[in-house]
C-alpha cells in the first residue's frame, strides 16, 4: 500500500518537476545568469514599454465588460427562462474550446474591408484591423467564458431561497442582487476575474491575425516576445517572458489565496 | 426604472454582447468559408498541406490529451488521498498553464528541450516538441475535472470494497473508476479541444515545416498572411466543427453525470 502511494506521488511529481517546474526555473535562471543586462535593455525599450501598455490597455477594457456580462448572463441562464438561451450558453462556452487563430479570422472577416461590419467602418473612416480596436475586441472574444463559467454553478448551489425570501419582505430586484446575491456569489466573481485578467494578458493567437504586429503600434507583449525571439535577441525574449511569468506566478498565488475561500458560503 | 424594465435590459445586454462579440464574428467566417460553395470548400481541406496539418493536429492532440488522462488521475489522485509537504504548493502550480501566456510557455520548453537542453532531450522542429507543448497546455484540465469528484467520493466505500476482499486494482477498476470516468471524459474531451487549437505553445518550437510538423492552427494562420482568408476560412471551419462537438460531448457527460448522481 504504502509502495504504491509512495510510487503514485513519484509519477505525479516527476511529471510536473520535467514539464512544468524545471522548464519555468531554468528560463529564470538564464535570464539571470547570462544576459541580465540584455533583458533589461529589452525592457525599457520604448517599443516593448509600448507592447505593455497595449496588452494593458485591451485588458482594462475586456475585463470589466466580460465581468459585467459574466454576472448578468449567469443570472440570466440560471435564474431565467428565456427564448435561445441554449444558444447563449453554447456561445459563451464556445472561446474555450475555439483555436485563437479561428477567432482571429473571424473576426479578420467580419471587420476586414469587405466584411459585413468592416465595409461600413471603414467606408466611415473608422479603421479597426491593424489597429488598438480589433486587439481589443480579440481580446474581449478570448475572454468572454471566465466569469460566467464561474458564477454559473456558484448561483446553482446557492438557490434562489434567499431571493425569494428577500423579495417578500418588499426588497427591489436591484437591492436583493446587490444585498443578497452579489455577496453570495463574490468569490466565484473575484476567481472569474482573475482568470480572465490572465487570459487577457496572455492572448497571443487571435491578436496575432487582426493586429498586425505593427512594432511600436499594435504589438502586445506576447506579440513582443515573438518579434524578439525572431530578431534573435535573447535578452529580450527572456526578459519580457520573465515578466509575463511573473504575472503568472501571482495569480497562481491570488487563485490559491481566493480558492479556499470558497468555502466560505 | 421599473423592475420589468430593469430585468428586459439586463437580458436584452447579455443576448446583444454574446452575439456581437461572438456570434456574428462566427458567422462571418461560416459565411466566408461557404463562398467557394460545398466544392471548392471540399478542395480547400483536402489540399494535401492542409490535410497533412489537420491530420498531425488530431493525432497529436489526442495522444496528449490521453497522456493527460492517465498522468491527471495519477495527480488528482495523489493530490486528494495523499498527504506530504508541499503538496498545497504542488496543487497551486497545476495551474500554471492556465495562468502563463501560451507564447511563454512555448519559450519555456523550447529553453528545457531545445538546442540548449540541459538534459541533452533536443526535440525542437520534431513532432515530439508538439506533443511536449501540448502536454504542458492540457495538462491541468483531467486533473481539475477529477479531483473535486475524488474530494466528494467516501473513502470509505474504498475501505469496505477491500474489507471485502477486492485487491487495489478491482478496488480501483470497480470502485474508483467509475464514480471519477465523467470527470476523466469531460477533462480529456476539454483538453482535445484546447490542444487541437493551440498555436502559442507550438509555433516558437515546431519549427511549422508544412507535411512535417506544421499544425492546423499555423496552417490558417499562414495562409491568412499569405493574403488567402477565404482558403484559410475553409480550415478554420472545421476546427469550428470540432470545438462545437467537443463542447455537445461534454455536455452530454455533465447531463448523463447529473442524471446519475447519488443523492
Amino acid at each position: 500500500m504504502n509502495a504504491r502511494k509512495l510510487t503514485l506521488r513519484a509519477i505525479a511529481l516527476g511529471y510536473l518537476l520535467v514539464i512544468l517546474v524545471a522548464p519555468l526555473s531554468l528560463v529564470v535562471w538564464r535570464t539571470f545568469a547570462y544576459d541580465a543586462s540584455g533583458a533589461w535593455k529589452a525592457l525599457s525599450d520604448p517599443d516593448t514599454v509600448h507592447a505593455f501598455k497595449v496588452t494593458l490597455e485591451a485588458a482594462a477594457v475586456a475585463v470589466p465588460l466580460n465581468t459585467l456580462f459574466g454576472v448578468l448572463c449567469g443570472l440570466a441562464i440560471v435564474r431565467r427562462r428565456f427564448p435561445g438561451k441554449g444558444l447563449v450558453n453554447a456561445f459563451v462556452d464556445l472561446p474555450l474550446a475555439l483555436s485563437p487563430v479561428v477567432v482571429g479570422l473571424a473576426l479578420f472577416l467580419l471587420y476586414g474591408r469587405t466584411g459585413w461590419f468592416g465595409s461600413w467602418l471603414n467606408g466611415h473612416g473608422y479603421q479597426v484591423l491593424f489597429a488598438l480596436p480589433s486587439i481589443v475586441i480579440a481580446t474581449v472574444f478570448v475572454s468572454v467564458p471566465f466569469v460566467a463559467r464561474e458564477v454559473i454553478p456558484t448561483l446553482r448551489e446557492i438557490g434562489d431561497e434567499q431571493e425569494q425570501a428577500a423579495h417578500t419582505l418588499g426588497a427591489s430586484s436591484w437591492q436583493t442582487f446587490w444585498r443578497v446575491t452579489l455577496p453570495s456569489i463574490r468569490w466565484a466573481v473575484v476567481y472569474g476575474i482573475v482568470l480572465t485578467t490572465s487570459r487577457c494578458l496572455g492572448e497571443y493567437g487571435a491578436v496575432a491575425v487582426v493586429s498586425g504586429s505593427i512594432q511600436g503600434k499594435t504589438e502586445t507583449a506576447t506579440l513582443r516576445v515573438q518579434e524578439e525571439y525572431e530578431n534573435l535577441n535573447t535578452g529580450g525574449v527572456y526578459g519580457i517572458s520573465l515578466v509575463l511569468a511573473a504575472i503568472a506566478v501571482t495569480t497562481l498565488i491570488l487563485m490559491s489565496i481566493v480558492k479556499p475561500s470558497e468555502e466560505r458560503y | 426604472m421599473s423592475e420589468r424594465a430593469g430585468a428586459a435590459l439586463s437580458l436584452g445586454f447579455v443576448t446583444t454582447f454574446i452575439t456581437v462579440v461572438v456570434a456574428l464574428p462566427i458567422a462571418a467566417l461560416a459565411w466566408s468559408a461557404s463562398k467557394k460553395g460545398a466544392g471548392g470548400f471540399w478542395d480547400t481541406i483536402t489540399n494535401p498541406e492542409a490535410l497533412a496539418a489537420l491530420r498531425l493536429t488530431l493525432a497529436v492532440a489526442a495522444l496528449a490529451a490521453l497522456t493527460n488522462a492517465v498522468l491527471g488521475t495519477i495527480t488528482a489522485w495523489v493530490l486528494v488521498r495523499d498527504d506530504f509537504r508541499g503538496k498545497s504548493t504542488m496543487n497551486a502550480i497545476i495551474d500554471l498553464p492556465f495562468a502563463l501566456p501560451t507564447i511563454v510557455a512555448g519559450l519555456l520548453l523550447l529553453t528545457f528541450y531545445g538546442p540548449r537542453s540541459p538534459v541533452g532531450v533536443h526535440l525542437a522542429f520534431t513532432r515530439g516538441a508538439i506533443f511536449v507543448a501540448l502536454l504542458f497546455v492540457t495538462l491541468p484540465f483531467v486533473v481539475r475535472t477529477v479531483q473535486p469528484v475524488l474530494i466528494e467520493l467516501d473513502v470509505e466505500m474504498e475501505e469496505a470494497a477491500r474489507s471485502l476482499g477486492a485487491g487495489e486494482a478491482t478496488t480501483f477498476r470497480r470502485v474508483v473508476l467509475p464514480n471519477i470516468l465523467p470527470g476523466i471524459l469531460s477533462g480529456v474531451t476539454m483538453a482535445f479541444a484546447r490542444a487541437v487549437g493551440e498555436i502559442g505553445a507550438i509555433v516558437l518550437i515546431s519549427g511549422n515545416l508544412p507535411y512535417r510538423t506544421e499544425v492546423a492552427s499555423v496552417f490558417v494562420f499562414l495562409r491568412i498572411q499569405s493574403g488567402d482568408p477565404d482558403g484559410a476560412a475553409a480550415v478554420a471551419v472545421v476546427l469550428l466543427a470540432i470545438s462545437f462537438a467537443v463542447l455537445l460531448v461534454v455536455g452530454g457527460i455533465r447531463r448523463f453525470a447529473t442524471k446519475h448522481e447519488r443523492p
